[in-house]
């Protein structure tokens, strides 16, 4: 085991015991699969937001903690004690169970946060060497077979470590004993690396002139995308959502955003997007300043094109989708997949226009209509219960004779998705007029029975 | 009724024709019905690719639109790529697109929130170069519109279908009106096969090709897109009727009667 929380350490249970002892003793342990890749990611974020809420300079202390530089930042947070208890609730309120050091070194302050009495420990600046001399040399930030190695000597703690001769130390285990003994103790200086936040790529520039004709911010536009996508194309990316902000003279700012299906670097169609939006802004006396930001980015991913000669590939039309989608909104573009439903209006559902296919369909032996109605309209009838199709029907005030039908399909209400639809029942006919036109009516209930429905007829459907 | 006999004299006058009209354009080739019947009447055998079709339905089906929307769905599904389906108000079923091997997987659906916005998606569309068919549901189709969708077509080799749908049985006459459209078709609803017990048989359509370019205008009655289309992209089964009996002489009914 790697890890335990703090309810299995109450069990007894710690680090290093082996999983199947573990299991023995508590048949009901819940074990996780260790995921340093996982915890690293974790890690970055956690840091992240570190940096956006505490200090700049911020860095993840593998494998297990976070490291800042809070010089200069304690007083906005009230004092470093205040700091480091705000810290401790906001993470134990995410459910996330740690303990927080203050001290002069990277290394007495990672030592104290593992390591100390206390959940929050603040050594004032000039004693560190006394409050970390007790401590077990574990917290040394030392590989295991040092550890090991000096426990063999007979040093188990910081202090003796410290008293030691330097020589024959490094002689034995290397140099990594001494380096971090002075790192600790703050005679060698040790930089943290500061996670850093992306920023997003962003081109602007700025007109001597205000400009306001469409021709001119077209031109414009046509100019700042190019650097865009050189920018894009370092860190290999492409823009999923894209900003221009065009800044007025009169201190007002117009926008226009656009969005992308899928991760786009093709300045063309960049371009293309943006100059369709241009009638939606006003230049109102001029424009002075013009910023384009590709607000979200995602990595491009290559893909390999068919390489057989018998397939063909299908075309790409994500570039339609992209127009199309900023012209009618994306939630206008859509596909149809199916779902497991035998109610007809519940069987499909709106999936995005480039959603990943499926392989599902629907069944192909029942007869569905080519246009379903939004709503079922009831109609008149008369029909032989209980599983006759009717004689004729009215609806929308004209009276039709049906020439020969097909059914009863029964479709019971889905029980599991409420207590009304217990014992619903729908019983669909298809029936053709004696003019050739085909419909899709149904009945509420069995026809015998009352508590499966009204036995009211409705129309839902018309097939051709 | 077989198809004309080839005449050279007439063919070479046709190309010189089609020279003048000034499209340096590609022959996009064409989609035939696999109906000899119709692709003999149409030019070329079959539905011009990069052209604009114009289809309505007759009768109520003007204003549901299902047998023309499913006789467009079927040519559609015999195209290749994707499918875009634009119109204001969606009403389709997919399931009932599937079952004439239009899959839900190809198709892509745009919900316009008025005719202008059907009309500049479609000729959006129809200048794009992957798309298989693009099938629009518009109530007015002016001749300068049409005349725009179908100089996007050309430009692509894309199947346009502007699917006539009005919201009142008098606005259908403004099928009369002239259109740029390559065939326009007028799909009506026969009494369905009759059938040896009680039920409903395959249904029939009369289909009408009003205008054609370069064509003649012919009446057909045909049996619905093939509902069993069970696998892969399904064909418009017209001549089922005819595959069906042994004797094609004696398929009175399944005559062109133009």
């Amino acid at each position: 085991m790697l890890s335990v929380d703090l309810a299995a350490r109450r069990l007894g249970l710690r680090p290093g015991t082996p999983v199947a002892k573990a299991q023995a003793l508590h048949p009901d342990l819940v074990i996780m699969d260790a995921d340093p890749e996982g915890d690293r990611q974790g890690l970055e974020r956690l840091a992240l937001w570190f940096q956006h809420r505490i200090a700049p300079i911020v860095a993840p202390d593998l494998p297990d903690g976070i490291v800042l530089d809070t010089t200069g930042a304690d007083h906005l947070h009230g004092g470093e004690a205040v700091m480091l208890e705000n810290m401790i609730t906001r993470l134990k309120e995410s459910g996330i169970t740690a303990r927080a050091a203050i001290a002069d070194t990277w290394g007495a302050a990672h030592a104290l946060a593992r390591y100390g009495r206390r959940r929050i420990t603040i050594v004032p600046p000039g004693e560190t060497e006394a409050a970390i001399t007790d401590l077990p040399i574990a917290a040394m930030r030392l590989p295991a077979d040092i550890i090991d190695g000096l426990h063999g000597l007979g040093v188990s703690r910081i202090g003796p470590l410290a008293g030691m001769p330097r020589a024959p130390l490094t002689l034995r285990f290397g140099p990594d004993v001494a380096r971090r003994l002075d790192q600790a103790f703050g005679r060698q200086a040790e930089a943290i690396i500061p996670v850093r936040l992306q920023t997003p790529v962003q081109v602007s520039r700025n007109f001597a002139e205000p400009i306001s004709a469409a021709e001119t911010i077209a031109r414009y536009i046509t100019r700042l995308v190019p650097p865009l996508c050189a920018g894009l194309e370092e860190r290999e990316q492409g823009v999923r959502r894209l900003d221009l902000l065009l800044h007025r003279v009169d201190s007002r700012t117009e926008a226009i955003r656009v969005a992308t299906a899928v991760p786009v670097r093709d300045v063309k169609r960049l371009t293309r997007l943006l100059c369709d939006r241009i009638e939606t802004i006003d230049p109102g006396f001029g424009i002075e300043r013009m910023v384009l930001t590709a607000s979200l980015a995602e990595p491009i991913l290559h893909r390999q094109g068919v390489s057989t000669l018998i397939e063909e590939e299908d075309a790409d039309v994500s570039d339609l989708i992209d127009t199309l989608a900023n012209r009618v909104g994306t939630q206008a573009l859509y596909r149809f997949a199916p779902v497991e439903s035998d109610v007809p209006e519940r069987a499909v559902c709106r999936v995005p226009a480039l959603a990943p296919e499926d392989t599902r369909e629907w069944p192909d032996h029942w007869p569905r209509p080519t246009r379903l109605l939004p709503y079922p309209e009831p109609i008149q009838t008369m029909a032989v219960l209980p599983d006759h199709p009717p004689v004729f029907f009215i609806w929308r005030g004209i009276r039709r004779r049906i020439r020969c039908a097909d059914g009863p399909e029964r479709v019971f209400g889905e029980w599991w998705k409420g207590d009304a639809e217990l014992t619903t029942v729908r019983d669909y006919f298809r029936v053709e007029d004696t003019s050739g036109e085909t419909f899709w009516i149904y009945r509420t209930g069995d026809g015998e029975h009352g508590e499966t429905g009204s036995q009211g007829w409705f129309l839902h459907g018309l097939f051709e | 009724m077989p198809a004309p006999e080839p005449r050279p004299a007439l063919e070479a006058l046709r190309a010189q024709v089609s020279r003048l009209e000034g499209h340096s354009r590609r022959r996009r080739g064409v989609l035939p019905f696999g109906v000899p019947e119709i692709d003999g009447r149409l030019p070329d055998g079959g539905l011009a690719l990069g052209a604009l079709h114009e289809v309505a339905g007759g009768g109520n089906d003007a204003l549901h639109v299902a047998a023309s929307g499913l006789f467009s769905a079927g040519i559609a599904a015999r195209t290749r790529g994707k499918v875009l389906w634009i119109a204001t108000r969606q009403d389709l079923y997919a399931p009932a697109l599937q079952h004439v091997g239009l899959s839900a997987r190809r198709t892509i659906y745009v919900a316009a929130s008025s005719d202008t916005d059907v009309l500049a998606c479609f000729e959006e569309a129809l200048r794009h170069q992957g798309l298989g068919a693009v099938v629009a549901e518009v109530a007015r189709l002016s001749m300068t519109a049409s005349r725009r969708l179908q100089l996007a077509a050309e430009t692509s080799g894309a199947l346009g279908i502007a699917l006539r749908r009005w919201r009142r049985q008098t606005d259908a006459a403004d099928f009369g009106q002239p259109t740029a459209s390559v065939t326009r078709w007028r799909v009506s609803v026969l009494p369905s096969v009759p059938l040896p017990v009680s039920g409903v048989g395959r249904s029939r359509w009369l289909l009408e090709l009003i205008r054609a370019r370069a064509g003649e205008c012919a009446d057909f009655e045909v049996e619905a897109c093939d509902a069993k289309g069970r696998l892969a992209p399904c064909r418009l089964t017209l001549p089922a009727d005819l595959a069906d009996r042994p004797d094609q002489e004696a398929a009175g009914d399944w005559c062109a009667r133009a």
